[in-house]
């Protein structure tokens, strides 16, 4: 998907980029609010991410621009401000969704995902292997006419598999990108995730395989 | 309503005493200026009476072959008769030699022919008003003076007096009770700008600092003036603070939130074991210092707040709907249902703000100490009270610990590696508490945690 | 006999100038440690009824009662009124003039109508005129004046029959008579016309009315003026000798009056006797059986107890009267 990141903190900035474009997204970074709205007129975003507090200006300027334009793209606020009050407001302006710093990448992509869903009823990014249907934002995976419904950690490791099809995920990869630091989970808890991911595959040309102790790797048969 | 101010004194009382006071003065001089008055009059009455009296008696002298002859009337006495009985006692006197009448009767000696002269004496053991005047008798031979004196008691006079000072005495007494009670309404009608100042100030809400826009009496100006710069210097140093605390956040956050970025992202690229679970804890540490942050300006707001709680009518089906709305994405991620049960709209008088942050925090507790792929519950009810509960599928809380859970910063012995700073229970129970109502800590007969918060 | 006795007894104990009272009487019991001295002008069988009722309702208290003229009563007590309790007298003057200067005790609960006391001090307890008593005999078949005017019509019809026949009071010496002239002489002209009559007839002067009354009774005077009726009425003996007639226009009326001096050794006593004494006077139902006239209560008196009674006491005046009254009477 194609992102939008507003934010002056250039450590910050390359953080959240390094993070998104591992996993697989496009991000365009601008520093300011001119630039933000120069971008945005220009290019098709699924998704902007703004930083509130920006050196020429109050991120929630922008937010009254964006809308006053119409434009529909859904915007999650990156905010240091836990204030409930300032919550409301960037929400009364426009934002569909706002994330505190520091902020769990996990918790800002499933609030991207249901931004997204919320959105627009059909995804526009569908990605379509061999004979399977991954809707990221819907959750779901159709192979032939059925269409199941993922749960969200299967979603996620489904996610990272097909953009990434040669690659081999290890357990502890795939662990660290599914799991909050404080879970008290085992990395085990993955090969339950495989095994029911391998089942909804059943049927379809692909297939994931197990590289003993070097990880997954979807295969298109 | 008035603790912690040091009373001195009472407007009220000063008012009151100061009108009784200057009635009671008033009403005293009154009382001599009129007696006194009374007094001339009534001594002008008598000296009337007298001076005629005197007139009457030195009229009727005349010289014959060459005596002094002093024919007065019966009417000359006579008009001296009182009600009470008064004593009368008189001196005729030509020149310096008593002619008849009482010896040893004072003399005042008046100017020849020019009127009567008066003065107070004693004679014969009892307090007398003389009057006396005095003629030139000139004969053929003959040229005196003759000085004729009236005397009488002032029995009456008194009694009159005593009378008038009586009934004096009473309607001063009279027009005194009735200033009391003037006194007091006047007192009443005096001061009732304060308590309306008082009402409409009490009456504001807890974020108020506008300045007094109603009017005032001009002598409590100064005062409204000087507490709206009062209230005007408050909401400055107050926005001052807040502005302060959002920036001091903003600085803190952003560069934890760098460090949590990078941390993230460098946990991916590390392979070895012992660098992961580094990496792991680090972030571990820099979530729970910015969740510890936060639930201490939360709490800090909402111990503040409590005390002048925002009443307004609120729908808490509708509250926990937003609520359910906003974590939802959390709820996903951690493929936790939230499920609403209610039956209709329950509505509460409460502060709105409070109540999504308790209650925020009570279901991100649940999402965090239930299992994955389970249901957390929310339940809104209004029997036997309005009440919205919070259940979930794990582990339900510790027995024996159950009752410590809300106090300040306790962990449960099952918190085990959960990320938290232990004042999300403590949070909500203070707004419970704050709205009349109670949290009550339950496990679920099926295992499980239930969480009330009841109004 | 007893009555020389107490007369040369009353000698010996007053330790007072040796004056001669004109009676003098005891009353009660000899062995009483209270005795009441009463200071009076008036005839003791007057007063005599009034006393012993007193006395029995106060067994324990008994009365020295003294009498002699009116003039002579002011001048002995103002001498020593430390010697008497009670003073009574019918000059109303007199009375006044004693109380006006201090010598009275208030009386504080005495029941009196207004107009007959002063200062709660002064009592009068009997109304009196001043009567004209004629000789029935030296009227016959003549109409018997009614009015001093007529009086001096019938004395100047018929100077014969009235030459030296006629008498009243001698002014200088009775205080009675002096108050009765005045205050006749006050109320009208007439007074002086009839005293000239009455001195071109060559008139008799008395200090009393009892002798005055004696006279008539024996014929030796025909016409008495200014005579206590009381007195007159008194002599029940001698009213088919005697007639009173009451002047139609102003007839002089004396109260009687008593008070109780300052100095009495026995103020409860006399203060009861007062009140006894003004008790009976009041009640008409009595006049039976005793003999003075009670206080009349149905108008006020014409001759009030004010401080204009001591006009006629003033020295200059009384020269002045008694030089008038003299010039008409001594011819």
């Amino acid at each position: 998907m194609k992102f939008l990141l507003i934010e002056d903190n250039y450590e910050l900035a390359n953080a959240i980029c390094a993070r998104m474009r591992s996993d697989g997204h496009v991000v365009d970074h601008a520093d300011k609010i001119f630039d933000a709205i120069e971008y945005s007129q220009i290019g098709e975003y699924d998704l902007i991410l703004l930083d509130v507090m920006l050196p020429d200006g109050d991120g929630r300027e922008f937010l009254k621009h964006h809308r006053a334009r119409n434009r529909s793209t859904p915007v999650i606020v990156l905010t240091a401000r836990s204030q409930v009050s300032d919550r409301i407001s960037l929400l009364d302006l426009g934002a569909d969704d706002y994330v505190t710093k520091p902020f769990d990448h996990a918790e800002l992509e499933a609030r991207c995902r249901a931004a997204l869903r919320r959105n627009s009823g059909t995804s526009q990014s569908i990605t379509v292997l061999a004979d399977v249907a991954f809707d990221p934002v819907a959750g779901s995976l159709k192979v032939g006419d059925s269409t199941i419904k993922l749960r969200n950690k299967e979603l996620r490791i489904f996610e990272l598999l097909i953009n990434a099809p040669q690659q081999i995920f290890s357990k502890q990869k795939l662990f660290d990108r599914l799991f909050s630091y404080d879970d008290d989970v085992s990395e085990n808890a993955i090969e339950v995730y495989i095994g029911r991911l391998r089942k909804h595959l059943v049927g379809s040309q692909l297939s994931i395989s197990t590289h003993r102790s070097l990880g997954y790797r979807l295969d298109h048969d | 309503m008035i603790e912690g101010v040091k009373i001195s004194g009472s407007l009220r009382n000063r008012l009151t005493v100061s009108l009784i006071g200057g009635a009671a003065v008033l009403a005293l001089l009154m009382y001599f200026i009129v007696r006194a008055y009374a007094t001339q009059i009534a001594q002008q009455g008598q000296d009337n009476i007298l001076g005629a009296s005197v007139n009457s008696i030195l009229d009727a002298a005349n010289v014959s072959e060459g005596f002094i002859d002093v024919d007065f009337p019966y009417a000359s006495f006579s008009m001296l008769g009182t009600d009470t009985d008064d004593r009368v006692f008189y001196a005729i006197y030509q020149d310096d030699e008593l002619l008849s009448g009482y010896d040893g009767l004072a003399q005042i000696f008046p100017e020849v022919d020019k009127g009567s002269a008066y003065g107070n004496t004693t004679f014969k053991g009892a307090p007398v008003r003389l009057a006396s005047a005095s003629r030139m008798l000139v004969g053929a031979d003959l040229r005196v003076q003759l000085t004729v004196t009236v005397a009488q008691t002032q029995d009456s006079l008194l009694g009159a007096l005593n009378r008038i000072g009586r009934n004096v005495a009473i309607f001063g007494a009279g027009f005194f009770l009735l200033v009391v009670i003037l006194a007091f309404w006047a007192t009443s009608t005096a001061i009732g700008p304060l308590a309306q100042l008082t009402t409409s100030v009490a009456r504001r809400g807890p974020q108020d600092l506008s300045p007094v826009a109603s009017p005032v009496p001009r002598e409590m100006a100064p005062l409204v003036f000087s507490l709206n710069k009062l209230m005007a210097r408050l909401e400055y140093s107050l926005s001052r603070s807040e502005d302060f605390i959002a920036e001091a956040a903003h600085r803190v956050r952003t560069p934890l939130a760098t460090v949590r970025s990078h941390a993230e992202a460098t946990l991916l690229r590390v392979d070895k074991e012992e660098n992961r679970q580094a990496m792991r804890s680090m972030i571990r540490a820099i979530d729970e210092s910015s969740r510890a942050a936060g639930q201490l300006l939360d709490h800090a707001m909402i111990t503040f707040r409590a005390d002048n709680l925002d009443q307004k009518n609120i729908d808490l089906v509708e509250l926990v709907q937003d609520l359910a709305m906003r974590l939802s994405p959390i709820a996903e991620m951690r493929d936790i249902e939230l499920q609403l049960d209610a039956l209709g709209p329950v509505s509460v008088i409460g502060d709105a703000i409070l109540l999504q942050n308790a209650i925020r925090n009570l279901v991100d507790n649940a999402l965090k100490y239930a299992p994955s792929e389970s249901i957390v519950r929310l339940v809104v009810a209004t029997t036997p009270k309005p009440s919205i509960s919070v259940v979930d599928e794990g582990a339900g809380f510790p027995v024996g610990e159950i009752n410590l859970l809300p106090d300040r910063f306790a962990r449960g012995s099952n918190s085990g590696g959960i990320i938290g700073s232990g004042l999300g229970l403590t949070i909500a129970q203070e707004v419970a508490e704050a709205h009349g109502g109670g949290l009550t800590l339950n496990n679920h007969s099926r295992g499980g945690a239930c969480v009330t918060f009841s109004f | 006999m007893r009555y020389i006795f107490f007369l040369i007894l009353t000698f010996l104990v007053q330790p007072v100038l040796a004056e001669e009272w004109e009676d003098q009487q005891f009353f009660g019991s000899a062995t009483s440690q209270k005795t009441l001295r009463i200071l009076s002008n008036t005839d003791t069988r007057f007063f005599a009824p009034i006393i012993e009722s007193f006395l029995k309702s106060q067994p324990s208290v008994s009365v020295k009662y003294l009498v002699t003229g009116s003039a002579e009563l002011y001048d002995i007590f103002r001498t020593s009124p430390e010697d008497f309790d009670v003073v009574i007298s019918s000059a109303m003057d007199l009375q006044f003039k004693l109380v006006n200067d201090g010598y009275a005790l208030a009386l504080g609960d005495l029941e009196h109508p207004d107009w007959a006391q002063w200062r709660e001090s002064l009592f009068a307890f009997s109304t009196e005129p001043a009567t004209i008593v004629i000789n029935r005999e030296a009227f016959e078949g003549v109409p018997t004046p009614s009015s001093r005017q007529d009086l001096i019509k019938a004395l100047r019809q018929r100077p014969e029959t009235f030459q030296g026949r006629v008498g009243t009071y001698d002014v200088r010496h009775s205080g009675l008579g002096y108050f009765f002239a005045t205050q006749d002489a006050r109320a009208s002209e007439t007074y002086w016309r009839l005293t000239e009559v009455f001195g071109s007839l060559g008139v008799r002067l008395y200090c009393c009315s009892g002798d005055m009354i004696d006279d008539l009774v024996s014929g030796k005077i025909a016409v008495a003026y200014n005579v206590l009726g009381s007195y007159a009425l008194g002599r029940e003996d001698a009213q088919s000798q005697i007639k009173v007639i009451l002047p139609s226009n102003f007839p002089t009326k004396m109260m009687r009056s008593a008070f109780v001096s300052t100095n009495t050794r026995l103020p409860d006593v006399a203060g009861t006797f007062i009140k006894h004494l003004t008790g009976i006077q009041a009640d008409i139902s009595k006049a039976a059986t005793f003999p003075l006239p009670p206080l009349d209560r149905t108008v006020e008196p014409a001759i009030s107890l004010d401080p204009a009674l001591m006009t006629y006491l003033d020295r200059l005046k009384r020269r002045t009267f008694i030089q008038e009254w003299e010039s008409a009477i001594i011819q």
